[in-house]
C-alpha cells in the first residue's frame, strides 16, 4: 500500500532545506519506510496490547542522590560560542 | 469595558477558563540525572552528559520525583496509572540541548482528579484532566540592543534548570471567572506546599501558569475561540490578565467580531495582553515514545504507602479549624490555607490561647503587618512568636492590657525586637485596675464636672461615657475602662 508523504512539511518541521533532487529521493525513501511500518499493523492482532517498548524490562528508578556534575569548563568545551560561562547562540526567531 | 464588573459581564457572557500549571519539584537532583536541582547556582555548574544531551548518555528517572507526582495526583483525587509512558516532545529552541523535552503524552501518571475552590462562600468543583511528569528547560537570556526578544542580537543559555523535574497540572475548562482562577491557583499552591513537593515560589518560577480563556454567550454550550495567555508570574497577574482578556473578547463579540485562536503575552506593566507571533506549525511536536525509557510501572502497594503519608490538606485543615476552634469561614481560610500560618495558629493555641482570639489577631493586626511589610508568617514568627501572642492574649484576658494597649505593645515588639514584658513596663502600657488609683481619678473627675454628674443623676445614661472618657484622659489611657465605668456608677449611686 503506497503511503503519500508531504515531504515539504516534514522538512520544515526538521528545519531542513532540501534541493529538488533531495526532495524526490527522500520522498521515495520515506514512503518505503512508512509502507514497511504499515505492514506491522496488518499483522497486529486484537489480543496483543499496544506497546512502546519491545523489551520487557522492569521500571528502573534512581535514588535522589547527587552525583558529580561536569562544571562549566568541560560543559562549554565544545560550544561553538560562549559568553562567560553561558552558551551563546544566534538570536532566536520563529521560522519564515 | 475595562473595569466592568464580573457580575455585569456574567449576565450576558460566560467566561470559560482552563489552567495549565507547571510545578518544579523540590527534589535534591534532576529528573533523569544526578545533577543538583538548585535555584541560583552559577551558570552551567549543574550539568552533565545526560542533561546536556550528549550522544550515548541515558536518562534514569528520579524515584523521589515519581513519589512526588504520585503525592500530587493522590491529593487531587486522580487515578494513578499502573503503567504510564514517557514521550519525546520535539522542538527547535536552544533551551533544550537535546532538541526535545522528555514529557508524557497519551499515558500520563495521573488522570481525572478535581480541586474544590471557594469564591464568596460558594464552593465549585474544578476538574483536573491530568497531571503528568516532564523535565524543565534551560534558561535563555536575550541579549543585544534592547534585551527584547524581537530585537535581540543573540541569546545566552544556562542549562542548570534543564532536566529539573517538572509536573504539569492541567485543569478542565471548568473555571468561570478570573476570581475562580485565582482561588484555584491559590488552593493548588497551598496543596503543593502542604505536600512538601515544591517551593511554589512564583517569583522564582517554581510555580508557573498558562491560561486558556474563551468567552461565549450566556447559556451557550459551545466553546468560544480559545486564547492562550503566557507569562503569568503571580496570582495577581493571573487574575489581572484574565480580567483584561475576558473584557477584550467580550468587547470584540459585542462589536460583531470574533477572537482569533492565538497565544498572547501578558504585559505586567500595562496590564494588557498582546499577541505573540507564532507559526501554527511550530506546535507540531511530533511526540513519540521515548526509546531510552521503559514504561513506568508503579507497584500498587507503593502507591498505597504514599497515600498513607499524605498530610492534612488545606481544605481539611480549614474544616477542622472551623469545627474545633470555632473559627469563622474567612478566618479559617486565612489561617488554614497557609501551612506556616496554620502552624503559627496551632502553636499559640497549644500554649493555651483561645482559638477565636488568636484567629482574630492573626487575621487583623498580624495580617495587616504582613501586608505592610511583605513578610511571611515564618519571618513574623521570629519577630513576634506564637509564644508572644499567647502571652499578649493572656495579659489582655487578665486585664493587664487594654485592647489599645495590646495593639501598641504588638507594634512596639515588632518594631524594636524587644521582649513583650519589657515593652509593656517601659512604655507604661499596663492597664490600671488598682482601685485606690482609679478611685482618686474618679473622685477628681466627679468633683470637676458637677453638670455632667447632675445630668447623669437626672437619668441621662449616655453622659457616663463622657465621664469615663475624662478618667481615661487623666490616666493617659492606662485605666481599665470597664473598671472605671463600674466605679463611676457605684460612686454616682451614692447620695
Amino acid at each position: 500500500m503506497p503511503v503519500d508523504i508531504d515531504i515539504d512539511h516534514v522538512a520544515r518541521l526538521a528545519r531542513l532545506e532540501l534541493s529538488d533532487e533531495e526532495r524526490e529521493r527522500l520522498r521515495a525513501q520515506l514512503s518505503l519506510i512508512l509502507e514497511h511500518a504499515a505492514k506491522v499493523s496488518e499483522v497486529a492482532t486484537a489480543d496483543v496490547p499496544p506497546t512502546a517498548s519491545a523489551i520487557p524490562r522492569p521500571t528502573v528508578l534512581r535514588p535522589d542522590v547527587p552525583t558529580p556534575s561536569m562544571g562549566p569548563e568541560e560543559a562549554l568545551a565544545n560550544a561553538p560560542d560562549r559568553e562567560d560561562d553561558r552558551f551563546r547562540v544566534p538570536r532566536i526567531v520563529e521560522v519564515e | 469595558m475595562a473595569g466592568a464588573s464580573t457580575t455585569a459581564v456574567a449576565q450576558e457572557f460566560e467566561t470559560v477558563i482552563g489552567l495549565e500549571c507547571h510545578v518544579e519539584l523540590s527534589t535534591t537532583t534532576k529528573m533523569f540525572c544526578g545533577c543538583r536541582n538548585e535555584f541560583g547556582a552559577p551558570p552551567n555548574t549543574n550539568v552533565c552528559p545526560v542533561c546536556l544531551g550528549h550522544p550515548g548518555s541515558l536518562p534514569v528517572p528520579n524515584e523521589r520525583a515519581i513519589e512526588y507526582i504520585v503525592r500530587i495526583g493522590l491529593a487531587l483525587g486522580c487515578d494513578i496509572a499502573p503503567r504510564s509512558l514517557f514521550h519525546r516532545k520535539n522542538y527547535f529552541y536552544p533551551d533544550m540541548p537535546k532538541n526535545f523535552q522528555i514529557s508524557q503524552y497519551d499515558l500520563p501518571v495521573c488522570v481525572g482528579g478535581h480541586l474544590d475552590v471557594e469564591v464568596d462562600e460558594h464552593v465549585r468543583r474544578i476538574g483536573i484532566t491530568r497531571v503528568h511528569m516532564e523535565e524543565d528547560t534551560g534558561k535563555t537570556t536575550h541579549a543585544g540592543v534592547t534585551g527584547r526578544i524581537g530585537q535581540a542580537e543573540y541569546a545566552l543559555v544556562d542549562y542548570n534548570r534543564a532536566g529539573v523535574p517538572l509536573v504539569e497540572v492541567v485543569s478542565e475548562p471548568d473555571i468561570r471567572s478570573p476570581e475562580e482562577a485565582r482561588a484555584y491557583l491559590t488552593e493548588l499552591r497551598a496543596i503543593l506546599e502542604a505536600l512538601g513537593v515544591s517551593d511554589v515560589r512564583m517569583e522564582e518560577g517554581s510555580l508557573r501558569c498558562d491560561a486558556n480563556v474563551s468567552v461565549r454567550p450566556a447559556g451557550s454550550h459551545e466553546l468560544g475561540v480559545k486564547v492562550e495567555i503566557k507569562n503569568l508570574n503571580s496570582i495577581r497577574s493571573l487574575e489581572r490578565a484574565l480580567s483584561h482578556e475576558r473584557d477584550r473578547q467580550v468587547e470584540l463579540l459585542r462589536a460583531g467580531g470574533r477572537p482569533v485562536q492565538e497565544t498572547r503575552h501578558f504585559d505586567e506593566e500595562t496590564g494588557t495582553t498582546h499577541p505573540l507571533r507564532s507559526k501554527e506549525e511550530a506546535f507540531d511536536y511530533r511526540y513519540f515514545p521515548e526509546p531510552d525509557l521503559p514504561p513506568l510501572e508503579l507497584d500498587p502497594a507503593w502507591i498505597e504507602a504514599i497515600r498513607a503519608t499524605l498530610p492534612e490538606l488545606p481544605a481539611a485543615r480549614r474544616d477542622r479549624l472551623r469545627r474545633e476552634h470555632g473559627l469563622r469561614p474567612e478566618q479559617a481560610s486565612i489561617v488554614g490555607s497557609d501551612a506556616r500560618a496554620a502552624e503559627y495558629f496551632e502553636r499559640a493555641v497549644a500554649l493555651g490561647a483561645p482559638g477565636p482570639a488568636v484567629a482574630r489577631w492573626m487575621t487583623q493586626d498580624l495580617a495587616a503587618y504582613l501586608n505592610r511589610t511583605g513578610e511571611g508568617w515564618e519571618e513574623l514568627a521570629k519577630r513576634f512568636s506564637p509564644e508572644a501572642l499567647a502571652d499578649l492574649l493572656r495579659r489582655s484576658e487578665e486585664g493587664e492590657l487594654s485592647s489599645t494597649g495590646a495593639k501598641a505593645a504588638f507594634e512596639l515588639v515588632v518594631e524594636t525586637g524587644r521582649p513583650l514584658g519589657e515593652v509593656i513596663e517601659e512604655r507604661g502600657l499596663r492597664q490600671v485596675s488598682d482601685t485606690s488609683q482609679l478611685e482618686a481619678w474618679v473622685d477628681e473627675v466627679i468633683a470637676e464636672n458637677p453638670r455632667l454628674v447632675e445630668q447623669f443623676r437626672g437619668g441621662k445614661e449616655g453622659v457616663l461615657n463622657a465621664l469615663v472618657g475624662q478618667v481615661m484622659k487623666r490616666s493617659a489611657g492606662s485605666a481599665n475602662p470597664q473598671a472605671v465605668s463600674e466605679l463611676l456608677r457605684s460612686r454616682l449611686a451614692e447620695p
